[in-house]
């Protein structure tokens, strides 16, 4: 027992001494230093927890996403899967279905489109950015038709609901802790559970996983169901939080999650990212929009600063694997691995 | 005399951080000769050739080319210079022209920078005589076999009116009949006054073509010495520093019941009519030209591809494998011939790579036990002494005899009772070949049937029992015991 004791404990820093999640730590303590001090309203419990509430709906698609990135794939459409679940739980609602019926409908449906999107890219073989930039489009699609375009207001909906949205427990809002709840699972799942360990190996080499015996498709098929599952779930939360079933809900967030993983270490090729990185990934993109807020800088701003960290912390990460794999990569140089097939 | 000498590389020295890749290495090739570069994967050869053509600096050392000191920049400047150079991975552009890949960046334009085709193909034509090809300057490269590309790739070198050529490993990827015709390519260059610097693992080649050799081990310059003059035993204990007594292990004695038995195998257009069976403790090998459909019959057998007609018997029962995994269940596996691109998984760690047959063996209720990771993987790595400081360490850091050992500890976690081992030992350095034969036979001889393909006539009638020879998709004969000669090997492998 002691054994597994220090072994957890090993792995513990072992994680921590990641070289790309400790460097995101550094980076939001010593932003959070610098904005408290230039708005004083940032350390205010009032201030965290609207910050905390905000970026949970995004932390929970980001979880789907890190998994997404790590198979060698990607969902665009986790944005519009958010809507679509709002949508069709609040319309369900308003239309005199039992609130839990509707959001149980909800998921069905969308993990109906996640399954879709995973047939297509696990079985049939498409490329994931057609696939999911279609369903991006469907999705938003069935949004507006369900609504038809106009957002519904949710009167009256029993509290037991509304708690989920609104509500604290243990003195954390509650959106926030079902959000910490699934980002320990889901890192936890990641390093330790066999079948994301197949994520990774297919994301490293896909033909190398098929020829070792893992279930490519069924693999992958799980991976857009999961991204798709997770997309809905932040969807009800929105749901309940705001109380308005709006078509428009979630637009954006497929880029703003993308981001927040490839900050946090997951790489485009696959076989590479952690739940934690895209935690941490989400936290500093979602202060830095706080921060300027409080500095009362222009909305449109924030677009702008996002896209600009992303492509600094990428072009920072990718400068430094080069210094490392510089033996790798001079030889590189001239031998390029081209589409020539051995006929054997 | 310097005239003598095309190339004089003397004091080079080149260290990288955490090895020192070569210490005061020399090498001396001399005009007009065919030079041959020996050494364990590790002893330097890449990066003295990388040095030489001007991919990296050295840290020390002086290279005299054509009786002038240089030190090349880059590459190009190499070329341009007059030393061309054709990798073991082709670097061409499959998509365009053979013409338009010889002459890549000097082609000539007309007015408003149209490239004057006619004169590009006609140029090109008359340095493909040189090759008794039928290539044709149009061609796209990625249409033509490997053979082909390599000619390309040497037209290339020889357009730029290189003195010396390095060839990397020029025949892993050919047959017999086309490495004869790039022998004889080599030869007129020789006679016309170009020096061939081969880099190769294959003592038989060298031996066929080389006037001399030069060996290096870890880094150090160890000898150079005239063909005539030494046998390949002593140049292979050169490069690895001890007394060789066996190039290969014992063959069995004993064989046991029938494992594995396959007939009238059939996929269209691939292979038909494939009959044979396979006995425990027996090492069977396929032996056959590249293309022959070696690799495919395996395959299929495994589970990999599918099949259009034929029974496969294994353990005495008609078996029919859904998918890989069902058969990798069963015990039979399929070792690719390609580790890079479809056996290892690069970005991952050596213990992630030993592991990934067996995940759900090591899994609990979905969740991997890690102490059953370490175990097996500390099992393997000393059984199959895989020479690695931490097994959490990324793959691509270790030798490609160590990867491939890697690879071979993969299957062996899932206790397999049947193996195809599709060129079990391509790439690797005379020590760890010899390692892994050792292993085979032993795995035979605890019970295990082995099947391997391989491209290596020393390697198929130094290990196998009995050999099977294909062709074009058919089997054309089967030898053992004394039959098994390369003589008998090639004639069936070329359809007699």
């Amino acid at each position: 027992m002691s054994n597994t004791n220090g072994q957890a404990i090993r792995a513990f820093f072992n994680k921590m001494k990641s070289f790309r999640e400790a460097t995101i730590l550094l980076t939001i303590i010593i932003f959070s230093v610098i904005i408290s001090f230039l708005a004083p309203n940032f350390l205010t419990v009032d201030n965290l927890k609207t910050t905390a509430i905000g970026m949970s709906a995004d932390g929970i698609i980001a979880i789907g996403m890190t998994v997404a990135l790590v198979s060698g794939g990607f969902d665009l459409s986790v944005g519009s899967i958010l809507g679509v679940s709002s949508v069709i739980a609040g319309v369900a609602y308003l239309a005199g279905v039992d609130i839990w019926i509707g959001c149980l409908i909800s998921v069905a449906i969308c993990l109906l489109f996640g399954l879709f999107d995973g047939l297509l890219i696990g079985k049939v073989g498409i490329n994931p950015f057609i696939i999911t930039l279609g369903m991006m489009q469907m999705a938003r699609g069935v949004a507006y038709v369900v609504t038809t375009g106009s957002p519904q207001s949710l009167a009256s909906v029993p509290e037991a609901f509304s708690f989920l949205g609104q509500k604290d427990v243990l003195g954390l809002p509650f959106i926030v802790l079902i959000f910490i709840v699934l980002a320990v699972a889901g890192d936890i799942l990641m390093r330790k559970s066999s079948p994301f360990r197949k994520v990774f190996y297919i994301g490293s080499n896909q033909k190398a996983a098929k020829l070792s015996g893992i279930n490519v498709s069924k693999t992958k098929i799980g991976v857009y169901m999961l991204t798709a599952f997770l997309a809905s779930i932040s969807g009800l939360l929105t749901l309940s939080r705001f109380g308005v079933a709006t078509p428009t809900a979630g637009q954006g967030t497929e880029m703003r999650v993308i981001s927040a993983a490839v900050i946090g270490g997951a790489s485009l090729s696959g076989g590479q990212g952690t739940i934690l990185g895209a935690v941490l990934g989400t936290v500093l993109l979602n202060l830095i929009n706080n921060a300027l807020v409080l500095l009362k800088v222009s909305v449109y701003w924030q677009q702008l600063i996002s896209g600009l960290i992303l492509i600094l912390a990428v072009t920072i990460d990718h400068i430094s694997h080069l210094n490392k794999k510089s033996l790798k990569t001079k030889k590189s140089i001239f031998t390029s691995s081209n589409a020539v097939i051995n006929n054997k | 005399m310097k005239d003598d000498f095309v190339l004089t590389a003397e004091n080079v020295t080149k260290t990288f951080p955490g090895t020192k890749a070569l210490s005061d290495v020399k090498i001396e090739v001399k005009t007009g000769e065919v030079h041959a570069l020996v050494g364990e994967n590790g002893a330097g050869k890449s990066t003295l050739m990388n040095i030489i053509s001007g991919v990296f600096s050295p840290d020390n050392g002086s290279i005299v080319f054509k009786g002038k000191p240089v030190r090349f920049a880059n590459p190009n400047e190499a070329l341009m210079a007059g030393i061309g150079f054709v990798h073991q991975e082709l670097s061409l552009c499959p998509d365009i022209s053979v013409a338009e890949n010889i002459y890549m960046g000097r082609y000539e334009k007309g007015p408003l920078g149209i490239i004057k085709k006619k004169k590009l193909f006609a140029d090109t034509q008359e340095i493909l005589k040189m090759f008794k090809t039928g290539i044709k300057p149009e061609e796209k490269v990625g249409d033509l076999n490997i053979a082909e590309q390599q000619i390309v790739e040497i037209a290339k070198s020889l357009s730029l009116k290189c003195k010396l050529l390095i060839l990397d490993e020029p025949t892993s990827s050919l047959s017999d009949s086309e490495t004869e015709i790039l022998f004889e390519i080599i030869r007129k260059l020789r006679s016309d006054g170009i020096s061939v610097l081969y880099i190769s693992h294959r003592m038989a080649e060298i031996f066929d073509v080389c006037d001399r050799v030069t060996v290096l081990r870890d880094g150090y310059y160890i000898n150079t010495f005239n063909v005539s003059d030494v046998t390949p035993k002593q140049v292979v204990e050169n490069m690895v520093g001890r007394e060789l007594n066996d190039f290969y292990p014992q063959k069995s004695q004993e064989r046991g019941e029938t494992i594995l038995e396959v007939k009238d195998f059939c996929q269209k257009d691939v292979f038909e009519n494939i009959n044979f069976s396979l006995r425990r403790g027996e090492i069977l090998g396929f032996s056959g030209l590249i293309g022959s459909g070696r690799t495919e019959v395996a395959r299929a057998v495994c589970g990999i591809d599918h099949f259009d007609s034929g029974e496969i018997i294994y353990r005495e029962n008609c078996v029919s494998f859904k998918n890989y995994a069902e058969a990798i269940r069963q015990g039979i596996c399929y070792l690719t011939e390609d580790r890079k691109q479809q056996g290892l998984f690069l970005n991952l760690s050596v213990k992630d790579n030993v592991n990934v047959t067996i995940i759900d063996k090591i899994s609990k209720r979905l969740m991997i036990a890690s102490k059953k990771e370490a175990e097996n993987v500390k099992e393997y790595v000393k059984k199959l002494n895989i020479k690695v400081s931490d097994v959490a360490q990324q793959i691509n850091s270790l030798s490609g005899g160590n990867q491939q050992k890697t690879m071979i500890a993969k299957w062996l976690s899932i206790d397999p009772r049947v193996i195809f081992m599709d060129e079990p030992t391509r790439g690797i350095d005379v020590g760890a070949k010899a390692e892994i034969h050792n292993m085979l036979r032993t795995l035979a001889n605890a019970g295990i049937g082995i099947v391997i393909i391989s491209s290596e006539l020393p390697e198929i009638i130094g290990m196998c029992d009995r050999v099977l020879v294909m062709h074009e998709g058919r089997i054309t004969g089967e030898v053992q015991g004394d039959e098994m000669t390369e003589k008998n090997i090639i004639l069936m492998a070329s359809g007699q």
